[in-house]
């Protein structure tokens, strides 16, 4: 008799007849449709360069405005502010909750210094908020996912190269959030322009070590690494968006009609929205949603609580014991649940909204 | 303008001088603007082919460039001031003091040639008379660094909106974008140079001449140092997979307009505006400053505003002694002569002397 413990490799046995187990995919696949699905995608960019109208044109609707400063008595923005909207859409049964983050007043003002600071920060506090849904003791079934699971990197048409503020904020970005880099308003450069244009920042991209999404993992098969290696050729996509549609052959499609051409936005020779709208939603979507969790989140998990323990404890290696000091009261996070004791303390949970302090 | 034919007439043979200055972010059409207005390429395009100088922040560097154009016969001695550098910087706040410097160092130059005792006819005037700036064509209205920039520098030069390439926005954008932009500047007060004209006074080609062009502002360019082929024609333009761009087709860019309005039609009135209008004001301002409180140097005084300032002090000071030589030497002259007569009248004495005893001698 083969000695069979839970840790070694199991032998692979072989069936007689058909069990029908492999239903649980459908199983899986029906309890998923009734939960329903969370994408939060973020943008950022400079005004002008068509992120609101991006969005729009690649969810087929309506659904978040542009912060243009169109009125003259209004005064311009001086800082960046962070404003989200969220939406429901379905398709074919498949519910897909939306939240759009938006940065208006990004790289608007004179002095940017700093200006990619709410960025980060709003990006972090939705890693702390789950982090502490998580910890809490008495947690919800499923935890209301509003990490930012994909961020949109606007690059202005200059046709030169990257400017130090998108060099800084990229670095910065990419550390904390998948983020994915645009050329905006790729309708103002020819194709060579657009392409050596690509090349140049794919180049400092290289130089400053800045990692993008997809990331490579030894876990995908060669299909998926061809995949993947062909987006890595594509980025930045360069893209043009459109939420009015023009006449071309007859069929109506998404594009713009100026003065020497009508530009098609789905045609695939015009630009690359094609691309980056499967990319988003038909390819890539389920991994974005994924490596948010177990990457950037896992990343920030990590950090945060060997903090909270090197604070709490710093000589000893024990997990925190549940003192309600001020100390730990004052971290994001209730330290208390780690050590088993101490399950079901409410003294401790819930902590007040104070200065969040994060591990840089 | 009457005057202005006449003066146009006179100076043929001799050709005009003119300044202007170009100012955008980076990739907003500056350059290549230049080099087609001049159809040759005058300024380098951005080298940024090495990705280790991406993140370096250069500050503005202003440079100013030479060319001799010739615009229907008539010789223009044109110079250029570009401005790269020019809000590229996560902080641009120091971009717009060293640009006014640049302005104001011009003003002082003359101010001072025009102080000295003895001038110099052939003067460099390098005033600048125009300042295009380059507003990305975002499609909303005018961004923070546009108003401020725009704010600061009316007042010491003629500032005439452009906006860069403009072959991204389709017609509707571009006119409610233009509409936007000229609100924004009625709005922040920002006296930029709109073709001035006198319902009153002017004959009624200037006037409807002056509005179109008024009606145009902010001119929408699109430029090009590349020749295309559209329907068999070679052009100036650009060539995109839906379809192709004329520079020079005024329906498809202001380029041809702003390009008459500046070497040609509206050259003397920019020129005069920057003499009899601003250069004034600056030099009231200045001199009032230096009688009221001469200490109250501004922090514009910089390293080579002194340099300037000093050489032609230095210039005074070599004057001044030169003529204080000039009045020792005619002291020394004067006193050698006075010596010189003394001399001469001793010797007189001596020898009446000498006169006397020999005869003395002789009568022993």
């Amino acid at each position: 008799m083969s000695s069979n413990t839970l840790n070694s490799e199991p032998a692979a046995a072989a069936l007689d007849n058909y069990v029908g187990f492999d239903t649980i995919t459908q199983q899986i696949e029906k309890k998923l449709l009734k939960r329903g699905f969370h994408f939060n995608v973020m943008v950022v960019g400079q005004s002008g360069l068509g992120k609101s109208t991006l969005v729009n044109t690649i969810f087929a609707s309506h659904l978040i405005e542009s912060k243009a400063r169109l009125a003259a008595d209004e005064p311009p923005r001086q800082t960046t502010e962070i404003q989200t909207v969220s939406h429901l859409i379905e398709e074919h049964g498949v519910r897909l909750r939306l939240n759009i983050v938006d940065t208006p007043g990004y790289g608007d003002q004179v002095n940017n210094e700093n200006c990619w600071e709410p960025i980060i920060k709003y990006i972090k506090d939705q890693h702390s908020a789950y982090l502490r849904k998580e910890l809490t003791a008495t947690r919800d079934r499923y935890i209301q996912d509003s990490r930012v699971h994909c961020c949109l990197f606007f690059i202005g048409p200059t046709g030169h190269a990257l400017k130090p503020i998108d060099i800084v904020v990229l670095k910065k970005l990419s550390e904390v959030v998948n983020v994915v880099p645009v050329i905006a308003k790729s309708d103002s450069l020819t194709l060579e322009e657009r392409q050596a244009f690509k090349q140049r920042i794919k180049a400092e991209l290289v130089f400053h070590n800045i990692k993008l999404y997809p990331y490579e993992s030894d876990e995908d098969d060669e299909q998926e690494q061809a995949l993947n290696e062909s987006i890595r050729e594509l980025l930045p996509f360069a893209i043009v968006g459109s939420e009015r549609n023009v006449i071309i052959d007859g069929k109506a499609v998404r594009g713009r009609k100026n003065r020497y051409g009508v530009i098609n936005v789905e045609s695939e020779e015009h630009c690359e929205f094609i691309y980056l709208r499967n990319f988003l939603t038909r390819t890539h979507l389920q991994d974005l949603i994924e490596t948010t969790a177990q990457i950037h989140y896992e990343a920030f998990r990590a950090k945060q609580l060997l903090a909270i323990r090197e604070s709490t404890h710093p000589a000893s290696a024990q997990p925190s014991v549940a003192s309600p000091t001020a100390t730990m009261l004052s971290s994001p996070m209730a330290p208390t649940v780690m050590s088993p004791s101490t399950i079901g303390s409410p003294a401790t949970m819930g902590s007040p909204a104070q200065s969040q302090k994060y591990v840089l | 303008m009457a005057h202005r034919l006449g003066g146009r007439r006179k100076n043929v043979k001799k050709g005009f001088q003119f300044t202007f200055m170009v100012v955008g972010t980076s990739g907003t059409g500056r350059t290549t603007f230049v080099n087609t207005l001049c159809d040759s390429n005058v300024l380098p395009n951005k080298i940024c082919d090495n990705p280790e100088d991406a993140h370096i922040e250069e500050g503005i560097n202003i440079k100013p460039i030479s060319v001799d154009l010739d615009e229907d016969g008539v010789r223009i001695s044109l110079t250029i001031v570009d401005t790269p550098g020019f809000g590229d910087n996560i902080d641009n706040e120091r971009c717009f003091h060293e640009i006014v410097a640049y302005l104001e160092r011009q003003y002082d130059d003359i101010l001072a040639e025009e102080s000295r005792i003895k001038r110099n006819a052939r003067f460099r005037d390098n005033r600048v008379h125009a300042l295009l700036y380059f507003i990305s064509p975002t499609g909303h209205a005018l961004r923070e660094i546009d108003i401020e920039l725009m704010r600061r520098l009316s007042p010491r030069v003629n500032v005439i909106p452009v906006v860069g390439r403009a072959d991204s926005l389709t017609p509707q954008e571009l006119k409610d974008f233009k509409r936007r932009i000229m609100e924004d500047i009625e709005h922040y007060s920002i006296p930029i140079y709109n073709f001035p004209y006198d319902v009153e006074e002017d004959d009624e080609d200037t006037v409807e001449e002056n509005s179109e062009l008024r009606a145009l502002l902010p001119f929408a360019i699109i430029g090009s140092d590349e020749e295309i082929n559209v329907n068999g024609r070679i052009v100036r333009g650009r060539q995109y997979p839906w379809g192709a761009v004329e520079v020079d087709n005024p329906k498809h860019s202001d380029f041809g307009r702003l390009r008459s309005a500046l070497l040609s039609s509206h050259l003397q009135d920019l020129k005069e505006i920057t003499h009899d209008f601003l250069y004034e004001n600056y030099r009231t301002e200045k001199l009032s400053r230096t009688v009221s409180g001469g200490d109250q140097e501004d922090a514009s005084l910089n390293a080579e505003d002194m340099a300037s300032q000093s050489v032609r002090l230095k210039e005074e000071q070599l004057k001044k002694e030169e003529e204080k030589l000039r009045e020792i030497e005619l002291k020394v002259q004067r006193e050698i002569q006075e010596k010189r007569a003394e001399l001469s009248s001793k010797e007189e004495a001596l020898r009446s002397l000498e006169a006397r005893l020999a005869q003395a001698q002789l009568a022993d």
